[in-house]
């Protein structure tokens, strides 16, 4: 089990870290989520004894292994441009981990053939690594990193530089080799897709702090503030006001809650509202509460109508069935229970 | 487009002719003068050991020169691409001195420091009151060596610099998280990938070493003759023309083949991607060994680039002993006298070289050397960039002269243009077109990627807006191009004004230049001669540098030479 505790990281001469701790335990995969810049590689680079923390440990099994040198800590890391070394082959560039560890020829061979095996790259065990596929070195890359056993995987934005078709074939596949590898993983990415469908659980990185950790559904469920709703694209943030249990003011008017929102009375808030929850039309003429509203906008997404609408000064994304005329006026409200009331930060 | 590609053929025709009358016809005059001497004496004419003593020390030298350069600049280029460190563009700016040097300089500079009459024997002598300088440095191997490490220091760090900042770290990185240490990382990826820029900065410097002739003549006396100063020697003490065509025959074959190796061994092996990282190498040293490292090779670097000519500066400014002939007249401390006696004429020894006509002389010569060249060098560039396919087998053609060493340009002048009208005029002009040849190929280097940099999509633009031919090139290329102009101007002027090699057989007494008139103070006795050598040198010194930093003020980022 690796255990990273208060790890402080300046950058410039500027805080990039500011106190991170988090565990991973055996045979799960974590996903580092922030944006770029917000360290998310610099924490790998530290777990990987690439670079030194200010101050902080990494302990493996309780032993704190902040000392170690990169070579002798047995993890593996793969890089986003994959650093395939362009002057070796692909069995080369898997079999380095293995000489390094000195292991004996005839068992890398056998090693370094399974490991293309599971790639389904037999054929290319000769071949040099520059004329290789995007997906091809990325699969290489992956196949390099596990060959030595290593006793974490740390991936960094394993997927971040190929185009978009590739990268969802290559999820898939991505996932399931993941898993099969039975080892704790540390997956960093910007892609929220990525996450959602790799995490067992999810690590938020913000500003040089840990904003939420957590499961992909509670996370996408309940957000812990502003920040992680807005990075995540989970919808409309209308800024508000708590002015009593249970009931916000807002720029559309006053909202009431279903639950009691943990946030102090009288302080700021952020309200967020899922286009995909919103009811329009007479649906929403029977809520207690409804927004008036005129579309602006209608932008057809396959499943539904994007529709921009503005209500009073704010401008809302919500999904409709049908598809409006801009300029057409239209009734729009949320259920009590859809409403979700979150600390700004 | 039918008519625009004619027109450009005829361009072509004058730097072709320019270069067949003044290059190919004294090359093959010297190869003519060796087999006609063959046929006249059979192979009697010389020994076997006439060529393998001057080559095999040639050889020689070069090859330590070439490990003590590495053995310096490696660390060197290392220190610059990984380390950040207060002055260290300063630091990195004078790296770049030797560059700008003429030989001439470079090696009364070490004379200044090392020689007999040089700042360390008169520091021993005074410390240990000696009568007698007790370094006897001067006319040996080290010598050589020293100014051939000082001169080719810089290419090392440029060049393997380079692939070091452009070098992807994760590729390092990769290999340490995959269980190698330090040293296994850099043995087993850093170094095979390094390897070809290592390899070619090499030969390149070996090449360098091993057609040096100014320091090598200036610094290595007598006893170490290389094979260029073995052809100055004979054809110009000795007056043997066969036997310096025949060491240039083998001089040039072997530069053909060094050249040859080098482009092999430096072409790009592992695709682009291996060394085209633009991410942030450098930082600050941390550990004490860094440290250590940083502050040990900064200081030695320091002293390499800067005592030769802090030495020959101030040198040029002191005096210590009487001078020669002037009985009584003895005086020890600072003076100008150096250079108030270079602009003033006295006449009477045959020795005697005016100052001030070598100062006029290397002048008009710079200035006719700087339009020829640059006129040449761009007709040449413009021809190259659009000859399409034939540019394969023209280019070898225009750059051949870059390959022919000075030396052997001033000897084949010398058997060529043995005969009015170049003999009697009164005007010298076959000195600044040797300069030009010389200064040819820097200046077809430095206009011809500016001219392959302008995007054909420009002029297309220019040519859809409605602009006629000449208007696309005055609108669109020229512009551009002026910057290189005036970098190609301002280099063969400077390659003109320190050029040795060629004027060292072409200049007579009556037409001397300033680096030849320095040679010749230098080799004569007396303190007011030697005097006069720091001082013209000096003086050469600054208007090299000032050139020099004319050419990188307008130079775009990002052009090498090498």
């Amino acid at each position: 089990m690796l255990r990273v505790e208060e790890i402080y990281k300046d950058y410039d001469g500027k805080p990039l870290l500011r106190g991170i701790t988090f565990e991973v335990g055996q045979g799960e995969l974590v996903c580092l989520l922030g944006s770029s810049g917000s360290g998310k590689s610099t924490m790998l680079r530290i777990i990987a004894g690439l670079e030194d923390p200010k101050s902080g440990k990494v302990c493996l099994d309780g032993i704190d292994i902040s000392q170690k040198p990169t070579h002798e800590r047995g993890f593996g890391l793969m890089f986003q441009d994959y650093a395939l070394f362009p002057h070796r082959s692909v069995a080369e560039n898997i079999a380095f981990g293995l000489r390094m560890a000195r292991l004996p020829k005839s068992e890398i061979d056998i090693l370094v053939r399974k490991a293309l095996e599971s790639i389904h790259m037999q054929d290319f065990a000769a071949r040099p690594v520059t004329e290789l596929s995007g997906g091809e070195q990325q699969r290489v890359a992956l196949a390099r990193a596990l060959a030595p056993d290593p006793r974490l995987l740390m991936l960094d934005e394993p997927l971040g530089a190929l185009d978009h078709s590739l990268r969802t074939e290559l999820l898939k596949d991505l996932r399931k080799r993941l898993h099969d590898s039975q080892k704790p993983v540390i997956y960093v990415t910007h892609d929220q897709e990525e996450a959602f469908a790799l995490a067992d659980r999810l690590l938020l990185l913000n500003d040089g702090l840990l904003v939420q950790e957590g499961a992909p559904e509670t996370v996408f469920n309940r957000p812990a503030n502003a920040w992680v709703a807005s990075f995540l694209g989970l919808g409309n943030l209308v800024p508000g006001k708590i002015i009593d249990d249970g009931r916000v003011e807002t720029a559309l008017g006053l909202l009431e809650l279903q639950t009691q929102s943990e946030i102090e009375i009288g302080s700021d808030c952020v309200l967020l509202l899922r286009p995909e929850d919103a009811l329009l039309g007479e649906k929403a003429e029977q809520l207690a509460h409804h927004l008036r509203a005129i579309v602006r906008d209608s932008v057809f997404q396959g499943e539904h109508y994007r529709l921009e609408v503005l209500a009073g000064d704010t401008l809302l994304q919500v999904n409709s069935q049908y598809d409006i005329d801009p300029g057409q006026p239209l009734s729009l409200g949320w259920l009590q229970n859809a409403l979700l009331c979150l600390p700004v930060s | 487009m039918k008519r625009a590609r004619s027109r450009t053929w005829l361009l072509w025709l004058i730097p072709l002719a320019f270069l067949l009358y003044f290059f190919y016809q004294p090359l093959l005059a010297i190869f003519r003068q060796v087999f006609s001497e063959r046929f006249n004496q059979g192979w009697q004419f010389f020994t076997w050991s006439q060529i393998t003593q001057p080559l095999l020390f040639t050889l020689w030298q070069a090859f330590l020169s070439t490990l003590l350069t590495l053995l310096i600049g490696l660390p060197a280029a290392w220190l610059f691409s990984r380390f950040d460190f207060p002055g260290r563009k300063g630091l990195r700016a004078l790296s770049l001195l030797p560059f700008i040097l003429p030989t001439v300089v470079v090696a009364t500079a070490f004379n200044t420091l090392i020689g007999p009459r040089g700042w360390l024997n008169l520091i021993l002598m005074d410390l240990f009151n000696l009568s007698n300088p007790p370094l006897n440095l001067l006319n040996s191997l080290p010598a050589i060596l020293l100014a051939h490490v000082f001169y080719n220091t810089s290419i090392i760090i440029r060049m393997v610099g380079n692939s070091l900042t452009r070098l992807n770290p994760h590729y390092e990185e990769a290999a340490r998280v995959l269980n190698a240490s330090p040293w296994q990382a850099f043995r087993e990826v850093s170094l095979p990938l390094l390897l070809p820029s290592i390899l070619g900065a090499s030969l390149l410097v070996f090449l360098f070493d091993f057609t040096s002739f100014g320091v090598v003549l200036m610094l290595g006396g007598p006893q170490y003759a290389t094979l260029e100063v073995e052809i100055y020697t004979q054809a110009m003490s000795r007056f043997n023309l066969p036997m310096a065509g025949l060491l240039s025959v083998v001089q040039l074959a072997f530069t053909l083949l060094i050249t040859l190796l080098q482009n092999r061994v430096s072409s790009p092996r592992y695709g682009k991607a291996a060394l085209n990282s633009e991410r942030k190498t450098l930082r600050r040293p941390v550990s004490r060994k860094q440290k250590a490292f940083v502050i040990l090779m900064s200081l030695l670097l320091l002293i390499l680039f800067v005592s030769p000519v802090i030495s020959l500066v101030s040198r040029s400014f002191v005096t210590f002993e009487a001078a020669r002939g002037e009985r009584g007249e003895f005086e020890t401390g600072f003076t100008t006298r150096y250079y108030t006696e270079l602009f003033q004429n006295r006449t009477g020894s045959i020795f005697y070289t005016n100052p001030l006509a070598a100062i006029r002389n290397s002048l008009v010569y710079s200035v006719i050397t700087m339009l020829v060249a640059t006129t040449m060098g761009f007709l040449t560039a413009y021809a190259l960039s659009r000859a399409g396919r034939f540019r394969r087998w023209l280019e070898p053609f225009f750059m051949l002269p870059l390959g022919a060493s000075a030396v052997i340009l001033g000897l084949g002048f010398l058997i060529t243009f043995n005969r009015p009208p170049w003999t009697s005029g009164r005007f010298p002009i076959l000195i600044p077109i040797a300069h030009s040849l010389v200064a040819l190929p820097f200046v077809v280097r430095t206009i011809l990627p500016a001219i392959q940099g302008i995007p054909n999509s420009l002029r297309e633009v220019a040519r859809v807006m409605g602009a006629k031919p000449w208007r696309v090139f005055y609108e669109v290329d020229l512009p551009i191009l002026l910057r290189a102009v005036i970098v190609s101007l301002a280099f063969s002027f400077t390659i003109s004004l320190g050029e040795f090699g060629a004027s060292s057989f072409l200049a007579n007494a009556r037409t001397p230049t300033i680096p030849v008139t320095i040679f010749r103070y230098i080799s004569q006795p007396g303190a007011l001669n030697y005097g006069q050598a720091l001082a013209m040198s000096t003086l050469l010194l600054i208007t090299s540098a000032a050139g020099s930093l004319l050419i990188e003020k307008i130079r775009l980022p990002g052009e090498e030479l090498f």
